[in-house]
């Protein structure tokens, strides 16, 4: 198992920088979600811990050694990628043994390797099946025990389950997160699913255009996003982001004023989630302008002098009807306040209703 | 309702005669037509004079007991098409393939380029250009290079080594067609496949064998009864180039009978020598198919894309 450092890495591709300059340690037997948009390098970085692509700068380390000139095949790690990869004219079992043929192993010790990983991702029955005789959720188990099967100090993993339905994905999302823990290997998942990222790993980094945004627990993203990129991508529906301007302990957006618990100044941001709005007699109004129904709840989507925004409520009785006028109310220690030109969180400062103007 | 079914048999009647006819004349007239001709005159005794007087069998008998030369060049056939077909036209085109898909793409592409001239050229060019390379005189690019950089003495290949001058030869101008086929295979490999390889510990030999080779086997298999068949019946470059001489040394089966057809004006004896050739090229063709299993790569894509 191992401890992993990133310092300063950077990958140039022509014409686009892939990643841009990160820094990130990763605890031995952790498991670490690096989450965020298409295209924002999480799979360069990936593929450069692997050894797959040399970084243009910076250093990776494993165990505090410097492996930026280890090849692939030396760095002992194991790597399930987003199609699986399986060599299409192997069997399961020959696909799951590859890794060991460059080892030296006796053959009954090479077998008995097979049958272990196999067993542990529970394809035992499947072995001399070829992938294209496989389904797509037997064939991400294949690649995974293909990737144990080495027993690597490391563990990859590049959108293991995007390809895979709903409720697979569900199983596999649990199981994953139980052989990791089982043996203890460092993972680290690729992915731009926030709930995958979150419920999975112990952290969860966010990247966007090559660089990290934060690295936290799935609950600080949430509940301490550190700037306005993270709170706009995680969580779901996203978060209502409103620019207003300060001053004081006045905060004005638009025709809204709200009192901020503390002094500040210059251009902000107010952030507050769907879910954490509420109906109420007094507060911010708005319109009804469009009602969406999500299982047992509902999104409201409210035209006010905040322009659009959303709020998420229990489905049930005093549900308003699409035109209807409401007001809206919030708890201040849910409250998130940015400052616009930096887009970073400002800390430490809640924001109330204050005064209301009506339209 | 009938009227309507009638109108429209009558009307796809007559949309295939004006889609597929033009392309049904051409056949007939270029494939079958020989075919039939060729099939007929083989039983004749047609010479230079063109005329018929009887039908007979003569042609084949004497094949089969008084052509001295027929199975010194049926074997010069099997050793020219083993030879091109093994070192030039798969062996070296998967050797082109690997290896211009393993360099930069520039340098890879710029290779190829370079391996398909000759293709691109007419054939009388290339041949014109081997024989200024092998021209025995000193002028002779090949004699030039022997002769001023290495002091030796000129030499003649195409007398001393004639059937390897036109093993080479073709095989020059034979390995571009595999080199595509193979390259486009190779290409068409999921990447992630060679960096899963190389994760699993493999190093480039190892990637070569159990990954770039399997996807190359239905290619492969293609390209070698293509090339078969195709080798079995080329005669441009040989009759360019050595003229199927010195005497017969570089006379293979095809040329064979055009040389009796058309300098002895054997025409009948020429019709019956190249219907063995067909019979020859059908058998060679049926029996690879077997061995290759080809009929599995008809049944089922066997372009297996991740
Ligand atoms: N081999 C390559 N050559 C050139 N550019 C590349 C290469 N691989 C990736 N890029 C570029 O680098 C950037 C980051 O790509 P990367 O694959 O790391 O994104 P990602 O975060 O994994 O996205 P996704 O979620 O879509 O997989 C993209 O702009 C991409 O176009
Ligand atoms: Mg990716």
């Amino acid at each position: 198992m191992a401890r992993i450092e990133l310092r300063n890495l950077r990958k140039d591709w022509p014409g686009v920088t892939a990643v841009d300059g990160i820094n990130l340690r990763v605890d031995d037997g952790s498991f670490v979600a690096l989450l965020g948009p298409s295209g924002c390098g999480k799979s360069t970085t990936l593929f450069m811990l692997a050894g797959i692509y040399s970084p243009s700068d910076g250093e990776i380390l494993f165990d505090g050694a410097r492996v930026n000139e280890v090849e692939a095949r030396d760095r002992n790690i194991g790597i399930v990628f987003q199609s699986y990869a399986l060599y299409p004219h192997m069997t399961a079992a020959e696909n799951i043994g590859f890794p060991l043929r460059f080892q030296g192993l006796e053959k009954a010790e090479a077998d008995h390797r097979v049958a272990e990983a196999a067993a542990l991702v529970q394809v035992d029955q499947l072995l001399q099946r070829r992938p294209a005789q496989l389904s797509g959720g037997q064939q991400q188990r294949v690649a995974l025990a293909r990737a144990l099967v080495k027993r690597p100090r490391l563990l990859l993993l590049d959108e293991p389950l995007s390809n895979l339905d709903a409720a697979l994905r569900l199983t596999m999302r649990s199981e994953i997160r139980r052989l990791q823990r089982h043996l203890g290997i460092t993972t680290i998942l690729v992915t731009h699913d926030q709930i995958e990222a979150t419920t999975m790993a112990d952290r969860v980094v966010v990247m966007n255009r090559g660089r990290i945004e934060q690295e936290a627990t799935a609950e600080d993203t949430y509940r301490r996003p550190r700037s306005l990129f993270v709170a706009g991508f995680i969580g779901a529906p996203p978060i209502n982001l409103v620019p207003a301007l300060a001053a004081g302990d006045r905060v004005t957006a638009g025709e809204v004023g709200l009192r901020a618990s503390r002094p500040v100044t210059g251009e902000v941001v107010v952030g507050v989630r769907p879910e954490h709005l509420r109906l109420a007699a007094s507060g911010v109004h708005g319109r009804v302008a469009a009602i969406e129904p999500m299982g047992r709840e509902v999104l409201l989507a409210l035209d006010g002098p905040l322009g659009r925004i959303h709020l998420l409520i229990a489905v049930g009785a005093g549900m308003p009807a699409e035109g209807a006028q409401v007001h809206v109310d919030f708890d201040p220690a849910d409250t998130l306040l940015f400052d616009r030109s930096t887009s970073l969180r400002i800390e430490d400062v809640t924001l109330t209703p204050d005064a209301v103007v009506a339209v | 309702m009938t009227d309507f079914v009638k109108a429209q048999a009558r009307r796809q009647r007559g949309n295939m005669v004006l889609f597929l006819g033009p392309a049904m004349v051409l056949v007939a007239l270029f494939f079958l037509g020989p075919i039939v001709v060729d099939l007929v005159l083989a039983f004749t005794d047609m010479d230079r004079t063109l005329a018929v007087s009887t039908l007979t069998f003569d042609n084949f008998a004497r094949m089969a007991s008084r052509d001295s030369r027929l199975i010194a060049s049926l074997s010069l056939t099997a050793v020219f098409v083993l030879c091109t077909l093994g070192i030039f036209n798969v062996t070296f085109a998967l050797v082109l393939a690997v290896v211009t898909t393993s360099v930069p793409p520039r340098l890879g592409t710029f290779f190829r380029a370079v391996w398909l001239l000759p293709r691109m050229s007419p054939s009388v060019v290339y041949a014109l250009l081997w024989l200024w390379v092998l021209d025995p005189n000193e002028r002779g690019l090949l004699n030039q290079i022997l002769v001023h950089l290495f002091g030796m003495t000129p030499v003649d290949l195409r007398t001393s080594s004639p059937v390897a001058v036109i093993v080479i030869a073709n095989g020059f101008i034979g390995a571009s067609l595999g080199m595509i086929i193979f390259t486009s295979a190779i290409r068409s490999i999921p990447e992630h496949l060679f960096h899963a390889a190389r994760v699993d510990g493999a190093g480039p030999l190892a990637i070569l064998r159990h990954v770039t080779l399997p996807a190359l086997r239905w290619p492969i298999s293609y390209m070698t009864i293509q090339q078969t068949l195709a080798l079995l019946v080329s005669f441009e470059y040989i009759l360019l180039i050595t003229n199927g001489g010195p005497f017969f040394d570089t006379t293979v089966f095809a040329l064979y009978s055009y040389r009796r057809a058309f300098e002895s004006g054997q025409y009948a004896y020429g019709a019956a020598l190249s219907l063995v050739l067909v019979a020859i090229g059908v058998i060679a063709a049926l029996g690879l198919w077997r061995l290759m299993d080809m009929s599995r790569l008809l049944q089922s894509p066997r372009i297996e894309v991740q």
